[in-house]
């Protein structure tokens, strides 16, 4: 669709019209990232335009001690860690269902798979009764555990993507040169799907820092993550300390997307190397 | 990969006998190992998602309330036959197991049970245990029947037979706005009363209503992203990829923020002059679909993206030259195959809809919330866990249903290639 | 190699550092109280009068936390035996149904040892009243032109044209609408109690459906009220004054308000009662109830309270003598009773 000198009028008008319309999609897409930022540097305490003057008053609020800054530190402690499971479990599981079919696998994978589909409120409620049960309600490895849940379809999709390019012949070359399996794994495959690998956990992180419905049914105020902080201030008290808050998660979103890119570009070099 | 190996064996056991047994060995080897390296994965998410949902699909007919509360006045009431008033002993070990059950949250449980029989029974319990005298030496038939005339009525023993036994379906009924009548039959609810037939339509029709959108509005955006130069469109990617990224509470607060009648929106249209009070633009329909198109458009964009890139020019242009006219070439032509990115992004917009709870619970009013949010509402604000997991049957079921031909459809890897 | 090593080490690192953290945490979480509150402003009083002060004086944590009376919440960790929550602010009604239901802790008031300095609607066998609030009609002066003087004015859409929030329940909505009808707000709970006046509250709500919407949490009122979402609302008169304070023109109609108490409890279960019972007795003295009525208009409990308050803060309370004209008290007993069944219908009716 591109526009020629010799396009015909109709030609034209739709070339723009098209263009037009793209182009009010990415406003759309884009506004409403924008147009939270300036609200963090209100100085009233209302989340409307026009801003009744400038503070950096509202990022001192959710700095300085209280339930801002506990639930960042919450979210920073169970994230990681249910990434960091996610990623073991994850890349375990991909590299185990590219070694070989076995009966099963393909329902396999589809189970692998489901915690990304099955809707969050059935998760959060299944979870809620059952960690209620064993004693996991209203604790950090309940929280951990149930946002690796949730985080490991993305390892086990991404590392098997890259896997699907990985030449197995390499593994083969190395164990006959006499390698452990498991020094084969750490020096030859490992290398190579680190991109997938930690793409996917990337968005185990993105998953667990943003997941607020397993969170509400599970945590207590204790646990309280950024998200559930997030949530009650949306129903509760709509102040520009969410706006404040909000900017310091693009920024974060911002970082995700520049590393990944990142990731991602390692990954097609390596491909196109081969 | 593994297909290439298989073929390869024969060809060399051919040639060296008994090497066919050590391939097989080796391959049954392989097979245990890979099934080893997926066992913890596999065995975590039992533990950890299997069986709590399992447990939970369990509630929509569990029925144990009264049995675990009051377990010898559940076991001799199902044996007592409806028809004149229950003995003595009834009576007795009922009048003992209900003073025994304010201690641990049983009169809750059993008060909340009883409830959905009769919506006054919780009421009845707590009045009658108020003036329960402390003796244990009193004819309790007379006591009871003393203390509240409805101990005399049958019909209330009958409710507390019907909550007697282990299992029920009057759940997963009352989800459908169904019921068991007097005489045991299935029938419609009072036309008043009926909920939930409408809830599950409304969440197919917003669940739709947004897919389509997304179409609409991605099909253009990601046909401009696949055509245009990469330096250019890896540009406008950012514009998809940002609010991908960008956490799903920041982005709804932000539609608040907009949408409220002193938001940009309104006050932007009455700068303009284009409206002279401000519209009604959240905490209703429209709000959910604004947000929730929002939300929901990058799972649109990508799969379509992906597809698109890998289509090649060649034969739009070969029918442009045949002198089909660019749109026939386009609609006849390029859009066929653009259809398994279509149905990938479809599908998969359709199944994170029907989910959604938080961005209609935060941006719409009562009346567009959709079965997440009654799921919750049962769990948390009424107890009526067997509602909550009827509900939530279903929608797992339509969930699943739909993952299926997802399944069917599309590869895994497809969905998050980018 | 070497990356082989600093993989491993990485690895091991990151294990240790997490597994650290958690047992940290953990250990940490084991120890804190947690008090749940109804948050917004109310909230922020709080953690300025008794959060704040308490940490500091006992040099014990502290967990403070909100939710919306979710009666179930507290009721579904009693059952499960998973207790999360310490302390917790109930209303009247919740308080009667939980200490009969056994979800509350019976007060031991000799170990308190407050009794005689709270008034006598303090002083109950599982709560500890904390403050007097009331529900008012709330309106944004600035943008009604004249007064609304009663709920009858609030169901007149042609008087007043524009969208009015009302609370997303049973509780409150159907006494102003039964006096919306007419109902004098003497007789409104004999009316409410039979079938006919629930019919004709939800009949009158029927009138005005499509101009309500519906608040929550009690900070959405005046939320909405700045944002012009919504030309008046029913709303806790607390949160009302927060607004004012920042020099909005929002006002109260004190006529045909509903007053009540809210109370701390202590749940069932919970395994800081020490701490509990410590934190309650401080967020019952005057100093501290002083702090938390200067900071938003509820009437304190402790009398001895209200001396330290300024002529003008007095005058904002619901307990002040003026404010009081024409307004009733919550009837706790018939929410008692028939609280479930009308919450039930109305959630019912609201979402149809």
């Amino acid at each position: 669709m591109s526009l020629q000198p010799y396009s015909s009028p109709i030609e034209r008008i739709w070339y723009w019209t098209f263009r037009g319309f793209c182009a009010l999609v990415l406003l759309f897409l884009m506004i409403p990232v924008l147009v939270i930022i300036p609200l963090s540097f209100s100085s009233g305490s209302f989340l409307t335009y026009p801003l009744p003057g400038f503070s950096l008053h509202w990022y001192k609020t959710i700095f300085s001690a209280g339930p801002w800054l506990d639930s960042l530190k919450n979210s920073l402690i169970v994230a990681p860690l249910a990434t960091l499971l996610a990623m073991a479990f994850g890349t375990l599981a991909a590299v185990g269902l590219n070694k070989a079919d076995f009966p099963g696998k393909s329902f396999i994978l589809a189970l692998l798979i489901s915690p990304m589909i099955v809707p969050l409120v059935i998760v959060a409620v299944g979870m809620y009764f059952f960690f209620a049960q064993i004693g996991l309600l209203n604790s950090y490895a309940g929280l951990v555990l149930a946002h690796a849940v949730l985080g490991v379809p993305f390892v086990v999709i991404t590392v098997n993507a890259t896997l699907q390019g990985f030449d197995y012949n390499q593994v083969r070359a190395g164990a006959s040169l006499g390698a452990h399996p498991l020094r084969v794994f750490f020096t030859i495959v490992l290398p190579q799907i680190i991109p997938g690998v930690a793409s996917g956990g990337l968005f185990a992180f993105a998953t667990s820092f943003d997941e607020v419905v397993v969170a509400l049914f599970i945590a207590s105020p204790t646990e309280r993550t950024l998200p559930m902080q997030m949530f009650s201030g949306i129903r509760e008290n709509i102040s520009p300390a969410i706006a404040a808050m909000a900017t310091i998660m693009i920024i974060l979103s911002v970082l995700l997307l520049l590393v990944m890119e990142m990731l991602r570009r390692r990954s097609e070099k390596m491909r196109i190397n081969r | 990969m593994t297909s290439a190996l298989a073929m390869s064996q024969p060809a060399i056991s051919e040639k060296v006998p008994g090497l066919k047994a050590q391939l097989r060995r080796a391959e049954r080897l392989r097979k245990l190992k890979a099934i080893a390296l997926v066992a913890p994965l596999a065995i975590f998410l039992m533990i950890a998602f299997v069986i709590p949902i399992s447990n939970m699909l369990w509630r929509s007919v569990d029925n144990s309330e009264v049995m675990q509360v009051m377990p010898e006045t559940a076991r001799l009431l199902t044996e007592w036959d409806g028809k004149d008033l229950p003995s003595e002993a009834v009576f007795s070990l009922f009048a003992q197991e209900l003073r025994d059950s304010r201690t641990g949250g049983g009169l809750g449980r059993i008060g909340r049970r009883l409830n959905y029989e009769d919506p006054t029974f919780r009421t009845l319990l707590t009045q009658t245990l108020r003036v329960l005298p402390a003796t244990t030496e009193t004819t309790w038939s007379e006591t009871l029947q003393s203390i509240h005339p409805r101990w005399s009525e049958t019909e209330t023993w009958l409710a507390l037979q019907r909550a007697a036994p282990a299992t029920t379906d009057r759940y997963l009924l009352a989800a459908l706005d169904l019921k068991r009548g007097s005489d045991g039959n299935i029938e419609r609810i009072e036309e008043n009363q009926r909920v939930y037939q409408q809830v599950f339509v409304r969440t197919l029709v917003i669940a739709g209503g947004v897919t389509l959108i997304c179409l609409l509005m991605g099909f253009p955006l990601a046909y401009l992203l696949a055509t245009l130069p990469t330096s250019q469109s890896n540009i406008l990617m950012i514009f998809v990829l940002l609010p991908f990224w960008t956490s799903l509470l920041v982005r709804t607060a932000a539609w608040i923020v907009l949408l409220q009648s002193g938001g940009l929106v309104n006050t932007t249209l009455m700068t303009l002059g284009l409206i002279e009070s401000p519209l009604q633009l959240v905490f209703n329909r429209i709000g959910v679909f604004f947000a929730m198109v929002h939300i929901l458009l990058p799972f649109m964009i990508l799969p379509l993206y992906s597809v698109m890139k890998g289509i090649s020019p060649v034969y739009q242009r070969a029918a442009t030259s045949l002198g089909a006219h660019p749109f026939a070439a386009f609609w006849q032509i390029y859009v066929p195959q653009t259809l398994s990115g279509v149905a990938a992004g479809t599908i998969l917009v359709f199944i994170m809809a029907i989910g959604y709870y938080i961005t209609p619970a935060l941006v719409g009013g009562p009346s567009d919330q959709m079965v997440s949010y009654f799921v919750a509402y049962y769990t948390n604000t009424t107890n009526n866990w067997g509602m909550a997991a009827a509900l939530g049957t279903f929608l797992l079921i339509a969930t699943l249903l739909l993952y299926l031909v997802y399944h069917k459809l599309v590869n895994q890897k497809q969905l998050i290639r980018n | 190699m070497n990356m082989k090593n600093t993989l491993l080490n990485t690895r091991k690192t990151a294990l240790v550092t997490g597994l650290a953290i958690a047992t940290a945490s953990l250990a940490l979480s084991a120890q804190a109280m947690t008090v749940i509150s109804f948050g917004g402003s109310s909230g922020e009083a709080m953690q300025k009068a008794y959060y704040a002060p308490f940490v500091e004086k006992t040099g014990k944590t502290l967990t403070p936390g909100d939710y919306n009376g979710e009666f179930a919440r507290i009721r579904a960790m009693v059952e499960t035996g998973n207790v999360g929550w310490d302390v917790v602010e109930v209303e009247s009604p919740e308080l009667v149904r939980g200490c009969f239901e056994g979800l509350f802790q019976p007060i031991d008031w000799a170990k308190l040892g407050i009794e005689d300095q709270l008034i006598p609607e303090a002083v109950t066998e599982c709560g500890v009243g904390s403050f007097v609030w009331s529900t008012v009609l709330a309106y944004d002066a600035d943008r009604l032109e004249g007064t609304p003087l009663s709920w009858a004015d609030f169901w007149d859409i042609e008087t007043f044209p524009g969208k009015r929030g009302l609370r997303r329940g049973a509780k409150y909505t159907l006494e102003f609408a039964l006096m919306a009808d007419g109902v004098s707000s003497t007789d409104v709970y004999d009316v409410l109690a039979t079938e006919e006046g629930v019919a004709r509250a939800f009949a009158k709500l029927d009138e005005i459906k499509e101009h309500i919407q519906w608040w929550e949490a009690g900070a959405q009122p005046p939320q909405w009220l700045v944002a012009g979402d919504v030309v008046m609302s029913s709303s806790y008169n607390g949160r009302i004054a927060a607004a004012q304070e920042e020099g909005r023109n929002l006002a109260i109609t004190w006529n045909e308000s509903l007053y009540d108490l809210d109370y701390w409890t202590i749940i069932e279960g919970s395994t800081q009662v020490e701490d509990a019972y410590e934190f309650i007795r401080f967020a019952s003295q005057a100093d501290t109830q002083a702090v938390y009525s200067s900071n938003i208009p509820y009437g304190p409990v402790n009398p001895a309270a209200i001396g330290a308050l300024s002529e003008a803060q007095a005058k904002r309370m619901p307990t002040h003598a003026e404010n009081l004209i024409g307004a009733i008290a919550v009837n706790t007993d018939f929410w008692v009773d028939f609280g479930e069944e009308l919450e039930q219908r109305f959630n019912s009716w609201a979402t149809r």
